[in-house]
């Protein structure tokens, strides 16, 4: 997809002025947060299960090479095939390559984030393939030619009376003037629609939550099933997963399993979590003919070593997203890429630049929730906080923040001097305020004046008073 | 794409800083694979005797809307899934999973229940299977894909009838894994059940019946009582 990350203000502002999105993000804000905490509070060993799964994942991460050829091994002991993919543009070419080899007309999709980050969607239709997506959220968004605005909730911005719109106009050949206004009757409609697809699809694609390097197994969780409809009904399975996703056994994948559904739903696990080992065995009755996972690395590999190399430990429970007040005002589509909230702002510009994302780590209050609801703990301010430090470096920000901040820095080298010109300034603000107090403009901050006043400083400075008190309190301790 | 598979491992050698890993350090990692050490276990169903380890099935998988019915004895199988089916409205018409530990059932006890043993069929509204496990600590089913069980029998109908023996229910995932070692080769799909397919993703307003089972309803089989 074509990235709007560098226009992120626009997108930020029309977000905030969008009612339907407003009233979405209004019930996302709430419900998430809430089941999470519910969740945890329940598992008196959840944060010593974060410390395991944390453990695992920096244990995997400093021999991924082992792990990945030894899972190549087990998925070939099985009969399936591993693709290693350096970018985007090999994974789509591999995809395409194995849909043609199975002579296919449509494919179903499960949820899958790397399908996003490779836009294998378009891609297909472009080679004239019929890519369906069909989890609910994801198969909203697609009928509406939009992107997922949540990583695990992909339709979170819409509200129902959107979706019943979009069914409308995609479902030509059902009553037009039918009853849509439940939820309950929506979902039937789409699984009734996408049923058919499933049964008549040639290759199903998923994602993959984990790999499990010990048997070459890939995992996925879904609550709806449709990422089981799609990867048993179909004679081929096409897995797509990023390398970071690989753990070592089936312990270390149900440790990192009961924490990945607590902080994302809040559920104690999701509906279906499902284990996929190469093809179907003889003498099955099911099940596709061949499996091949696609490894993508689009980048990662050159995170191990540097400063922001613990985000690979990310699971993608989308808790930092849940939790954060800057998604919550303005929603996933506004971040301009695949990837959203805090985890977005980190992993974007590693993907695609921080020319282009440069925006996004500076999108954070700091308010820290981010990283204290991480199951992986993943320092996520302290990495906005490089990205930021990166982007000064090499002259990205905007001349009057670069210029501003380097005047800044000078005068506060200089208490001295910042004294003189912080004083004079308030007392300039509080004259040219005058008697109502505030300002409903000012040169140079019309970025805080436009939405409200600027209040004038009144009375003196912290400094000031500060000195005066020690004069008092020096004076108070002096014998008489 | 081998030009592919060996700048990636070498992308990740340098990012590490390092080689290619030692004899020894590989055997190390290899020693780790075979263990199978388990991380922290919660001790919610550890810590119980079996009796409440299947009390918690219980109560874990109805709090995600699994119903179930406890029977003594595979005889009283038919009794309980007919009586089920017409407490629900449903046609007495199953399709069943061709698995062994099923053969004890008798189905000829009532004749009126429609059978049809095999894969299931997009016509299939109500689908019954046996179970591999069963885990404790959530409320999860777990089935394994083979010629006995076919993976659409779990996901297309609309009803999934799951006969589940008392014995079958273990503590944790982790204890799953051990029998599933115990039993032999990785099968093709391990399907962990927790209640039937629901979606949240219309304004996260809960519906059951995604794509997957609207309903799923659990036949206990109290066959655990002597081995405790």
């Amino acid at each position: 997809m074509q990235a709007t990350s560098h226009a992120f203000k626009a997108n930020a502002h029309r977000a905030l002025g969008n009612p339907d999105l407003q009233r979405a993000m209004g019930m996302m804000r709430t419900g998430f947060p809430a089941h999470r905490a519910k969740a945890i509070a329940r598992l008196p060993e959840f944060d010593a299960l974060r410390d395991d799964g944390i453990a695992i994942k920096n244990h995997v991460l400093a021999n991924l090479d082992f792990y990945l050829e030894t899972f190549e091994k087990n998925v070939i002991a099985q009969g399936g095939e591993v693709h290693w993919c350096r970018n985007a543009a090999e994974a789509r070419e591999t995809v395409l390559a194995i849909c043609r080899a199975h002579d296919a007309k449509t494919v179903t999709k499960g949820k899958s984030m790397i399908g996003e980050e490779i836009a294998i969607n378009d891609f297909l239709e472009a080679n004239a393939i019929t890519p369906v997506e069909t989890d609910l959220g994801e198969y909203i968004v697609q009928i509406r030619h939009e992107t997922p605005s949540h990583i695990i909730a992909p339709a979170v911005h819409l509200v129902k009376e959107q979706v019943a719109e979009s069914f409308r106009d995609a479902h030509k050949d059902l009553p037009r003037e039918r009853a849509l206004e439940e939820p309950r009757v929506l979902c039937d409609e789409a699984r009734a629609v996408l049923r058919e697809k499933f049964l008549a699809a040639d290759v199903g694609i998923t994602g993959a939550n984990f790999l499990v390097a010990e048997t070459g197994s890939s995992i996925i969780v879904t609550n709806e099933g449709n990422g089981d409809l799609t990867q048993t009904l179909p004679k081929c399975h096409i897995v797509l997963a990023s390398l970071e996703k690989i753990v070592p056994t089936l312990e270390d994948a149900s440790t990192l399993l009961r924490l990945l559904a607590r902080s994302a739903t809040g559920q104690e696990f999701s509906t279906y979590t499902t284990v996929s080992t190469g093809p179907r065995r003889a003498g099955d009755s099911d099940g596709p003919e061949a499996y091949h996972v696609v490894l993508l690395d689009n980048g990662r590999t050159a995170l191990l070593g540097g400063e922001f190399q613990d985000m690979l430990r990310c699971i993608r429970c989308a808790a930092c997203l849940n939790h954060c007040p800057v998604y919550a005002a303005i929603g996933g589509h506004a971040y301009g890429w695949v990837y959203s909230g805090p985890m977005g702002a980190v992993l974007t510009p590693t993907l695609i630049g921080i020319e282009e994302a440069g925006n996004l780590p500076n999108a954070s209050t700091f308010c820290g929730r981010c990283e204290s609801v991480c199951p992986m703990r993943i320092p996520l301010p302290k990495m906005m906080r490089q990205w930021r430090e990166r982007e000064f470096s090499k002259h990205l920000a905007p001349k009057a923040q670069r210029w501003g901040l380097a005047l800044w820095a000078f005068l506060v080298q200089r208490p001295a001097l910042y004294r003189l010109a912080s004083n004079a300034a308030s007392r300039a603000l509080a004259y040219f305020g005058g008697a109502r107090g505030r300002f409903r403009s000012l040169p140079l901050a019309s970025g805080w004046t436009d939405m409200r006043d600027m209040p004038a400083p009144q009375g003196k400075s912290f400094m000031t008073l500060w000195a005066e008190r020690r004069g008092r309190a020096e004076r108070s301790m002096t014998p008489p | 794409m081998s030009d592919a598979r060996e700048q990636i491992l070498g992308g990740i050698r340098a990012g590490l800083g390092r080689g290619r890993l030692g004899e020894a350090e590989r055997e190390a990692l290899e020693a780790r694979l075979a263990a199978h050490r388990r991380n922290l276990v919660p001790a919610r169903a550890a810590a119980l005797d079996h009796v409440g380890q299947v009390a918690l099935f219980v109560a874990m998988a109805q709090e995600v809307d699994a119903t179930v019915v406890h029977v003594a004895s595979a005889s009283e199988v038919p009794a309980a899934v007919a009586d089920y089916l017409s407490t629900q409205n449903l046609p007495a018409r199953l399709v069943i999973a061709p698995d062994p530990q099923l053969d004890d059932v008798p189905w000829s006890e009532r004749p009126l229940l429609e059978l049809r043993q095999g894969m299931a069929e997009n016509s299939d509204a109500a689908g019954l299977t046996g179970c591999f496990a069963a885990i404790a600590e959530t409320g999860t089913l777990m089935l394994v894909s083979g010629p006995e069980s076919p993976t659409r029998n779990n996901f297309l109908p609309d009803t999934h009838i799951a006969v589940l023996r008392a014995s079958q229910v273990v503590a944790a995932y982790e204890d799953g894994w051990e029998r599933l070692r115990q039993r032999g080769a990785m099968p093709r799909t391990v399907n962990f059940i927790t209640g039937p397919s629901r979606t949240g993703d219309i304004e996260q307003r809960l519906v059951l019946g995604a794509h997957g089972p609207r309903r799923l309803h659990i036949v206990l089989i109290d066959d655990a009582q002597s081995r405790e």
